[in-house]
C-alpha cells in the first residue's frame, strides 16, 4: 500500500504548495494593487489616522486644525481656521468626499505619508513617537488675504494678489465662499451640506480666482499697449497713434465705441490708456494683427494652464478673424482670462517686463519643522523689455493719477493701474464685470500686484465699473501688503 | 533480520522514543504564542496584557499534561504532532484574542446583537475540553484496530451526523450546524469527518482485494465491475446530497475527496481517481447551476470584487476585503494588532482567521503557518508509511488527507483560490466543534505512530521473508 501511499503525500504537498504560491500571487505580486485598491478601505483609515498636518500662512498663521473624533473608522478630521476666507486656497479634504487643491497635491505630506519623511517614521518607530503629518507653508499673506475677503463682502467675484518680484501669490479670494469644514466628516449630515452647496446656484464652491474665466475687458488694453511697444508700432507713448474716431471695426459696418465723449481721435497711448479709448486699441489690435497679438498675450501667460500648483485654467486669447481680432484687443469678444491671469499681466509689468510663474507653497516642512523643500522662484517668460515695461508703468501710473483709476491711489505710494467693464451676454445684455488691476511700487521694486473682478448682478448697471466697484478692493489689499 | 528490515516499514526497528525531542519542542510551542499575546497588548494598548501570565500558564498546563499522557500511553509517538498542534491552538487563541480587542468588531456586535461577547475565554474552555478528548483517546484506546470492531456503527453514527443538520435551520446560507438550546452549536461535521474515516478504513481493507482485483482493463484504466462500483456511487450520491441539503461545498468536497483518496490507497488503482474526479465536477457543476447560495459564492470567487460595483452597502464583501486584507499585509505584516483585518466583520475570527495572519503576520508568517500544517499532514502520512498493518495505514492516511483536505478548501477560500465553504481552519479558527473533533484527530493518529514506531515486538519473520529467504551453503 505504501506507493500509492507516496503519491497522496506527494498530492498533499501539491495541495500545500498551491497555497503557497497562491498566497505569494496575493501578498507579494499584487500586495501594491491590494493595498491601493479602491476598495480598500485601509487607505482612507490610513489617511485619517494620524494628525494631519497644517497648511501655513507665510506669517505663520495656520489655516487648518486637525481634531480628533470618534465613532467611525477614521481618528482624525480636518478643520478650518475661518474654512470660508482659506478654502479658495487649501481646498477641501473630507473623510468621505475625498480632497482638492493643496489638500490634495500635498496629501502625501499632510498625511505623513511622504518618501520624504521616511527617515522621520523611521526614527519615530525606535523613539515611539506617533505619525504625524508635515506641514505646507505657503507665500498667502493672512492681512492681504483677509482685505481682500472682506473687500468682496457679499458681492460675487474674486481677488488675485502677487508679488512681482518672485511670483509668489499673496492673496487669492472667491465669493461666495463655502467653509470645507461642514463636509469634513463621513455623517449624514457632511453629506446634505456638500449637496447643499453643489446646488447653490451661486456655486461656492467654484475658485473663481483660478478656475473661472471673464472677459477681461480694457484690463486687457494695458497687454494691448505692450504688443504695440514690443513690436515697433509706436516708439514712445507720447507718439499720435494715427487712430479715427470714429472707427469701424474692420470688414464691417459696425463702428466701435468709446465710452462717452472723451479725447480719443488721433491720441497717444497715454492719453488712450487714461481714458480708456476703445478706437484706438481696436485699431491697435488690427494694426498687429492676430498673430502678433496673440504671441505677446501668450508671453503673459494666456493660452496655457498655470500650475501654482493648484492648477489654474487656461485664459483664453484666440486665433480668429479680424473684427473679432480687434474687439479682443480690448477684451471683448472671445478673449476671457482669469483673475489670476490678469494679475501676472500688472505683475510682468511692475517687475520691468519679466513674469515670474506665480506659486503658492513655499515650503513643505516634516513634523519637526525641517524643511523637506522649498521653492525657487523661477522666471516664466518676457513679455516686456525693461525699457517697454517702464514706459507701460508709466500708462498704467497715468491711468490712477489722471484717469479712471483714481479710487486705486494710495497716499505716498507709486501705484500703476487699468480699470475694466467688460461686457458679456448675448448683445452685452448682462450685468457687466467690473475689473481693476493694479500694481504698487517702493524703492525695492514692486511687492505686490493684484487684480480684482466683481460680478455683481444687483448693482445698477451704470455703477458696475472698474473704477467704482473693483479699485477700493484692490487698494486695501495692496495697503495691506504695503503694511500702510 | 536484515531482510526483515528492508521489507517492512521504515524506522519500525529500534526507533528512539523521542520524547525529549517532544517536550523541547513544546517549550517553543507555548512561548511563540505567549510573545505573541504579550506582542497583541503592547501593539494596541502599549502594555502587557494583563491575562497574560494566566494564559501562559493555562496552555502551558494543557501541553504539559498532555506530554505526559503521551510519555505515559503513547511513548513512541510521533514527536512533532503535539507540538505542532498546540502551536496552532495558542496562535489561534492570540488572534482570537486580539479580534475580541477590536473596536470594530465590539462595536458591529453591539449593533447587530446589542451585546459583545469576547470569544476568547470560550475558545480557551474549548481547548481544554478538546486537550482532555485527545487524553481520553490516548488512555482509553491502547490500540486503533479496537476501531476495526466499529466499522458499520461508525458508518450509521456519520450518516447520522452528517443528515443531522439538515433538519436544523440555516446559519449564514449553510445548514452545516445543530444547535443544542443551552449548549449553543455543534458543527456535528467535524466530528463526522473522523468517524466516517473509521468507517471507510473499516470497509475498504475488507473489500479492497475484490475492488481491486475483479476489474477489466480499458484504455489504459482498470474499470470496476459494476456491483464493485456501488460503493462509491453510494457515497458520491451521499456528499452530492449534502451538497443540495446543506448547501455547504466545504463538507460535501471534503467527504468525496477522503473517500476516493482512501479507495485509491487500498486499492492502488488510478482508475478511481479519475472517476472521482469525474464524479465530483459533474456533481459539483449541476448542483452550482441551480443551487442560488453555490452560486453566489462560486460568482463571489470569480470576481470578489464585483459586488463592491453593485452593492454600495457592501454586504456582500467577505471575500473581497479578505483578498484586500492578504494584500495589505505584504511581505511582512503590518505586526500583531496593528492590520485593519477586522473590516471583514463577519466570522473575522472564524472562517476568515487566516486573513488575519496574513495583513498581520505578513508572507512571512502566512508561509510559516501553512508549512505547520503541511507538517501535521507529512507527520500523519508518515505515519500512515510507518503503520503495520493496512487498518491503520488507511486510517491513518484518512484522518491525515481530510486534514489536508480541509486547510486547502479553507485556506484556499479565503484566499480565492477556489469558492469559498462555511469550514474552518483546524484549530486556528474559532469553534468548540473545530478544535475538539481535530485534537482527537490528533490523539488518534499519535496512537497509531506510537503503535507504527514501537519497537516490533518480537522478531516474527513473515512467511514472504521466510520463502525467499537465500539458502547458502
Amino acid at each position: 500500500m505504501n506507493k500509492p501511499l507516496r503519491r497522496i503525500a506527494i498530492f498533499c504537498g501539491l495541495l500545500i504548495m498551491a497555497l503557497m504560491i497562491r498566497d505569494n500571487w496575493l501578498q507579494y505580486v499584487r500586495a501594491d494593487e491590494l493595498n491601493a485598491h479602491k476598495y480598500n478601505r485601509r487607505v482612507q483609515i490610513e489617511r485619517f489616522a494620524h494628525e494631519r498636518g497644517n497648511i501655513i500662512t507665510a506669517d505663520g498663521q495656520p489655516m487648518t486644525a486637525s481634531k480628533e473624533t470618534s465613532g467611525s473608522d477614521y481618528k482624525f478630521k480636518r478643520t478650518w481656521n475661518n474654512g470660508t476666507l482659506w478654502s479658495p486656497v487649501t481646498g477641501y479634504n473630507s473623510q468621505a468626499f475625498d480632497s482638492s487643491q493643496l489638500e490634495n497635491i500635498e496629501d502625501k505630506i499632510l498625511s505623513g505619508n511622504d518618501d520624504r519623511l521616511f527617515f522621520d517614521r523611521t526614527l519615530s518607530m525606535f523613539t515611539g513617537e506617533k505619525k504625524q503629518g508635515g506641514n505646507v507653508v505657503t507665500t498667502l499673506n493672512s492681512a492681504a488675504q483677509k482685505a481682500a475677503f472682506e473687500g468682496l463682502g457679499d458681492k460675487k467675484g474674486a481677488v488675485a494678489a502677487i508679488d512681482p518680484r518672485t511670483g509668489a501669490i499673496l492673496a487669492l479670494a472667491s465669493t461666495p465662499s463655502y467653509d470645507p469644514s461642514v463636509f469634513a466628516g463621513n455623517t449624514k449630515a457632511d453629506s446634505d451640506a456638500r449637496q447643499k452647496l453643489l446646488q447653490d446656484k451661486d456655486k461656492p464652491m467654484l475658485n473663481r480666482a483660478l478656475r473661472e474665466t471673464y472677459p477681461p475687458g480694457s484690463t486687457f488694453k494695458v497687454v494691448t499697449a505692450s504688443a504695440a511697444l514690443e513690436n515697433g508700432l509706436y516708439s514712445s507713448i507720447d507718439e499720435p497713434t494715427r487712430s479715427p474716431l470714429p472707427y469701424t471695426l474692420p470688414q464691417s459696418t459696425t463702428p466701435l465705441k468709446n465710452e462717452g465723449s472723451i479725447p480719443c481721435e488721433n491720441a497717444n497711448l497715454k492719453v488712450a490708456l487714461q481714458w480708456s479709448c476703445n478706437t484706438v486699441f481696436g485699431k491697435i489690435s488690427d494694426d498687429l494683427g492676430n498673430e502678433k497679438m496673440i504671441k505677446e498675450a501668450n508671453k503673459f501667460g494666456f493660452n496655457d494652464e498655470v500650475f501654482t500648483p493648484v492648477r489654474a485654467d487656461a485664459s483664453v486669447y484666440p486665433k480668429d478673424n479680424r473684427p473679432q481680432n480687434a474687439m479682443a484687443g480690448i477684451g471683448q469678444a472671445s478673449n476671457r482670462a482669469t483673475p489670476l491671469q490678469m494679475a501676472m499681466v500688472a505683475a510682468a509689468v511692475a517687475n520691468d517686463g519679466k513674469l515670474m510663474k506665480p506659486y503658492m507653497v513655499d515650503q513643505l516642512q516634516a513634523p519637526n519643522l525641517d524643511v523637506l523643500s522649498k521653492t525657487q522662484p523661477e522666471k516664466m517668460s518676457q513679455p516686456l523689455s525693461a525699457a517697454n515695461a517702464q514706459k507701460v508703468q508709466a500708462l498704467m501710473e497715468n491711468v490712477v493719477t489722471d484717469g479712471t483709476g483714481k479710487k486705486g491711489a494710495i497716499d505716498g505710494v507709486t501705484v500703476g493701474g487699468k480699470t475694466g467693464t467688460a461686457q458679456h451676454g448675448l448683445n452685452n445684455s448682462e450685468k457687466p464685470y467690473a475689473w481693476f488691476i493694479s500694481y504698487a511700487k517702493t524703492d525695492q521694486g514692486s511687492p505686490v500686484a493684484v487684480a480684482v473682478v466683481v460680478e455683481d448682478g444687483d448693482a445698477n448697471r451704470d455703477d458696475i465699473t472698474g473704477g467704482g466697484l473693483a479699485a477700493p478692493i484692490a487698494k486695501a489689499v495692496m495697503k495691506a501688503v504695503l503694511k500702510k | 533480520m536484515s531482510v526483515v528490515t528492508n521489507t517492512t516499514t521504515i524506522g519500525a526497528i529500534d526507533a528512539p522514543s523521542r520524547r525529549n525531542t517532544e517536550l523541547a519542542l513544546l517549550v517553543f510551542a507555548v512561548a511563540i504564542p505567549v510573545f505573541a499575546y504579550a506582542n497583541v497588548g503592547l501593539a494596541m494598548t502599549d502594555k502587557l496584557p494583563s491575562g497574560m501570565l494566566g494564559y501562559g500558564l493555562g496552555l502551558g498546563l494543557l501541553a504539559g499534561v498532555s506530554h505526559l499522557v503521551v510519555r505515559k500511553f503513547a511513548p513512541y509517538a510521533d514527536p512533532l504532532l503535539l507540538p505542532l498542534a498546540t502551536l496552532l491552538n495558542g496562535l489561534g487563541l492570540v488572534l482570537i484574542w486580539r479580534l475580541d480587542q477590536s473596536p470594530r468588531l465590539i462595536q458591529r456586535a453591539k449593533g447587530l446583537f446589542g451585546a459583545f461577547h469576547p470569544d476568547a475565554p470560550k475558545q480557551l474552555l474549548y481547548t481544554a475540553l478538546g486537550i482532555a478528548l485527545f487524553i481520553a483517546v490516548l488512555m482509553l484506546l491502547k490500540d486503533h484496530r479496537i476501531l476495526q470492531r466499529y466499522t458499520y456503527i461508525s458508518m450509521a453514527a456519520a450518516l447520522f451526523l452528517l443528515i443531522l443538520p439538515m433538519f436544523f435551520p440555516a446559519v449564514n446560507g449553510a445548514k452545516i450546524w445543530i444547535s443544542i438550546p443551552g449548549l449553543g452549536t455543534i458543527q456535528p461535521g467535524e466530528f463526522a469527518k473522523i468517524i466516517i474515516a473509521v468507517f471507510f478504513s473499516g470497509y475498504l481493507m475488507v473489500k479492497r482485494d475484490a475492488l481491486a482485483l475483479a476489474s477489466r482493463r480499458f484504455m489504459g484504466l482498470y474499470l470496476p465491475r459494476g456491483r464493485d462500483l456501488g460503493p462509491i456511487l453510494v457515497v458520491w450520491g451521499i456528499s452530492i446530497l449534502i451538497l443540495v441539503f446543506e448547501t455547504d461545498l466545504g463538507t460535501s468536497l471534503l467527504f468525496f475527496g477522503l473517500f476516493v483518496v482512501m479507495l485509491y490507497v487500498a486499492t492502488e488503482r488510478t482508475s478511481w481517481i479519475v472517476f472521482g474526479l469525474l464524479m465530483s465536477a459533474a456533481g459539483a457543476v449541476a448542483v452550482a447551476s441551480f443551487e442560488p447560495h453555490v452560486q453566489s459564492r462560486v460568482n463571489a470567487w470569480l470576481d470578489p470584487f464585483a459586488c463592491y460595483k453593485t452593492d454600495k452597502t457592501g454586504a456582500c464583501e467577505q471575500i473581497g476585503q479578505a483578498i484586500m486584507s492578504f494584500g495589505s499585509g505584504g511581505t511582512l505584516g503590518t505586526g500583531l494588532g496593528q492590520g485593519n483585518s477586522d473590516l471583514i466583520g463577519f466570522a473575522a475570527n472564524a472562517d476568515f482567521i487566516l486573513s488575519t495572519v496574513g495583513e498581520e503576520l505578513g508572507l512571512a508568517g502566512m508561509m510559516a503557518i501553512l508549512l505547520i500544517y503541511g507538517l501535521i499532514v507529512e507527520r500523519g502520512v508518515r505515519t500512515a508509511l510507518a503503520a503495520r498493518d493496512p487498518f491503520g495505514k488507511l486510517l491513518a492516511i484518512g484522518l491525515s488527507g481530510a486534514f489536508a483536505l480541509q486547510v486547502f478548501v479553507v485556506a484556499g477560500g479565503v484566499m480565492g483560490l477556489i469558492p469559498l465553504t462555511g469550514m474552518t481552519m483546524p484549530f486556528l479558527a474559532q469553534g468548540g466543534s473545530s478544535v475538539i473533533a481535530n485534537w482527537a484527530l490528533i490523539g488518534i493518529l499519535i496512537r497509531i505512530s506510537d503503535t507504527a514506531r514501537r519497537p516490533a515486538p518480537a522478531p516474527a519473520p513473515s512467511p514472504d521473508a521466510e520463502m525467499t529467504q537465500v539458502v547458502r551453503p
